[in-house]
């Protein structure tokens, strides 16, 4: 199956296994999420060719799981705890803190893809509430004055990385 | 066998037997909402997702939901309890408290189930107004709209899109509160692979997918200047009556002209003169195929939903549907010709309306192909069977006393074939009762072919045709189609011609029928007033419909001749899959 698609081509390798069925969707998922950030429609279609399944199958999974997103997310996740500890200590704040600076909401994406917020239950640190993680750092008992120095450290580590 | 009791009424079931089986066994109703077992077509919506229909086992807490809980052995069940009764109201409230209550101007208003649901239960007032699903609604098809502020998420129309008629466009998306019965990548509708046959509108048991209503376009036409012209497609006559409380199968075809008369249109004429057309059409076309042997198996092309099928699922095999336009198109198109010709009057000037069990007809109607080249279209107008009863209603005929009437000469006359190209396996039937005398030059003697008739998806049958066999198939529902098709494509099964329907039991099951709540005995019974109607007949060919003949004597020529094809037949798109 080809597709003649080079931005689709890792996936169109992956889905070359003729083992796959219908039960490895979520895996294949996984695979897309993972290799493109987001799942794009084009590959949804292709999944949805390949496992022999109604495309909206597809879709409804995706959609049902927060763990796939069909946009792009960005180079920097950030993830304020809202669980019941860190929700008491602040975290509401803090959280519209970050929407506040960056200018989207939760759960979206700034338009230069150098920050995504991310809802987020329990982050399994509750002694150190509010707790905030970007990619894999962790943040304690952050505060709302905290949030801009947070930001700039991974503005600057997003651009050299260009 | 399982001992349990009921209500302390007794009874022994089969293991599998759900409580809700075992208590209508006891006449003990159980009130259901997403609940739905159409077994004459072994399809059964499972979702159990309202919980309505919950039940005490006494000495336990939990309640249970009787339609998906088997019975088990030493059962002790109370549907009548207090507990039961809060219960089930309580689910009642809880589903309103997500659902608008402007059931005066829903077009499902008389015929929604949780509005009767809630008036069983004896619902007064909203004690929880919670938070409302918010969508838009989409109108972008011919055919369906799509509400989902009124969706229950009973998944009764998921299971016919996708488990039924594999079509699989509508699907359930997101999660938790914010789910909705949605389209790939939220497209609409006439964006999608969707074939509008409508079973999802014919078994939603809210207003939240209704057929596009065109009552008012009949209405200005008949107010307006213009000569319009109405046609009646086989399977209505046999369900309009449904509407007007009369006993299912009630063949009401004279009181539908004289109501049609009444209603002012200038000719009422019968779609059923068209069908006979149409066999002359498709049994020739048949005949050439299998002198030729080429493009076996002929598939019929009467079925507008089946035929988007097949373009956006088989798009190998567009060469083996019959050319044939379908039957209410072949009307318009010599409407618009031969009969505004007689009549002295432009096309332009006329009006053709089409009443039809069926909502993809709608969708039909406007597809380009199908207009003449100055871009007139052969039908103007489709409305339902359903849509023909509201406007009776706001015309308040006393319908079941209405005196009978007869079509309008010429364009309503037509033959027992047919009449029964209202059913799943009637078209095929008709073309063969032709097909027959042209192949093998003798006189047919017995005109029932019984085994291409009833309610199963799949029915096959060998016909000896002089010193040659006919391999025929019938298929009705898409999902039984796909399998048909499949099959052919793999080269596995052989056919020299088959006939699709769409809708489970063909168009008597149509999604533009009365509604049946789930009751297939109804289906059942238009299907036997569709066989009495043919009985009837005195001609039972199509091609001795006399004005047939003199339509091709006077105008047509040769079947399936160069004019024929002109006029009578048209062509198919390839339609990508999503």
């Amino acid at each position: 199956m080809c597709t003649g698609n080079e931005f689709l081509q890792p996936l169109e390798a992956f889905l070359a296994d003729d083992k796959l069925t219908e039960s490895d969707l979520i895996e294949i998922l996984h695979f897309t999420q993972n290799h493109f950030g987001y799942i794009p429609d084009e590959a949804q279609l292709l999944i949805a060719k390949r496992l022999k399944i109604p495309t909206s199958r597809v879709y409804g999974v995706v959609t049902f799981y927060s763990y796939f997103t069909q946009v792009p997310k960005g180079d920097n996740q950030i993830s304020i705890c809202l669980g019941t500890a860190c929700y008491i200590k602040g975290a509401q704040n803090v959280l519209n803190e970050f929407e506040k600076q960056l200018g989207i909401s939760s759960g979206e994406t700034t338009a230069d893809r150098h920050f995504s917020i991310n809802p987020t239950r329990c982050l399994g640190d509750c002694s150190k509430a509010p707790v905030v993680m970007v990619n894999d750092d962790i943040y304690s008992r952050v505060e709302p004055g905290d949030v801009s120095k947070i930001l700039a450290k991974y503005r600057s580590d997003s651009q050299e990385a260009r | 066998m399982l001992h349990l009791t009921i209500n302390d009424m007794p009874i022994l079931v089969r293991k599998g037997t759900t409580i809700l089986e075992a208590a209508k066994q006891l006449n003990i109703k159980i009130p259901t909402l997403c609940h739905l077992d159409l077994h004459d077509f072994k399809i059964v919506n499972e979702s159990v997702s309202c919980r309505v229909c919950v039940v005490e086992e006494v000495g336990k807490d939990k309640m249970l939901t009787a339609c998906s809980t088997p019975c088990r052995e030493g059962m002790n069940i109370r549907t009548d309890s207090i507990k039961v009764i809060k219960a089930r109201r309580m689910m009642v409230e809880l589903l309103l408290s997500n659902h608008p209550t402007d059931c005066l101007i829903c077009p499902k208003n008389g015929e929604c189930e949780l509005q009767a649901l809630a008036a069983d239960v004896g619902i007064k007032t909203i004690r929880y107004p919670g938070a409302r699903t918010v969508t838009k609604v989409d109108r972008s098809s011919k055919s369906i709209i799509r509400d989902m502020s009124k969706c229950i998420l009973c998944k009764r129309c998921e299971t016919m899109c996708s488990t039924v008629q594999t079509v699989g466009t509508l699907t359930d998306v997101g999660r938790g509160f914010d789910t909705v019965v949605g389209t790939l990548l939220a497209k609409p509708m006439h964006e999608t692979s969707c074939t509008f046959c409508g079973q999802c509108l014919a078994v939603c048991p809210t207003a939240a997918l209704t057929e596009v209503n065109n009552e008012d376009k009949v209405w200005d036409a008949l107010s307006s200047s213009k000569t319009v012209i109405v046609q009646t497609a086989p399977a209505v006559r046999v369900a309009l009556g449904e509407i007007f409380g009369m006993a299912p199968g009630t063949d009401v075809t004279g009181k539908m002209v004289s109501a049609l008369r009444a209603m002012g249109f200038d000719r009422v004429y019968d779609t059923n003169f068209a069908a006979d057309v149409t066999i002359i059409e498709e049994a020739s076309e048949l005949v050439h195929r299998l002198t030729h042997n080429e493009n076996l198996p002929l598939l019929t092309s009467c079925c507008p939903s089946w035929v988007k099928f097949i373009e956006h699922n088989y798009g190998d095999m567009l060469h083996i549907p019959s050319s044939c336009k379908s039957p209410h198109e072949m009307f318009g198109s010599i409407a618009k010709t031969y009969l505004a010709e007689k009549m002295g009057i432009d096309p332009k000037d006329m009006v053709v309306v089409s009443v039809m069990p069926c909502v993809a007809k709608k969708y039909e109607s406007a597809r380009p192909e199908l207009a003449s080249e100055e871009g007139i279209s052969d039908v103007d107008i489709v409305i339902t069977t359903r849509e023909l009863g509201h406007m009776l209603k706001d015309l308040s005929l006393d319908f079941p006393n209405l005196p009978d009437s007869d079509f309008d000469d010429f364009m309503g006359e037509s033959s027992g074939a047919a009449s029964i190209f209202g059913t799943s396996g009637g078209v095929l039937e008709a073309a063969i009762r032709t097909a027959y005398e042209w192949v093998t030059g003798d006189y047919l003697e017995s005109l029932d072919f019984t085994e291409l008739r009833g309610l199963k998806g799949i029915k096959e049958a060998i016909i000896p045709l002089g010193d040659k066999q006919l391999r025929v198939a019938v298929s009705s529902g898409l999902g039984n189609a796909r399998k048909l098709l499949d099959s052919i494509r793999s080269g596995e099964a052989q056919y020299d011609a088959i006939e699709i329907m769409a809708c489970p039991g063909g168009c008597i099951d149509g999604g533009g029928q009365p509604y049946t709540h789930g009751d297939t005995e109804i289906i059942q019974k238009r299907m036997n007033a569709i066989y009495a109607n043919d009985r009837k007949k005195i001609i039972r060919q199509s091609h001795k419909n006399p004005q047939v003949k003199k339509l091709y004597d006077e105008f047509l020529g040769e079947p399936y001749g160069e004019k024929a094809h002109q006029i009578l037949h048209t062509t198919y798109t390839l339609r990508p899959k999503i």
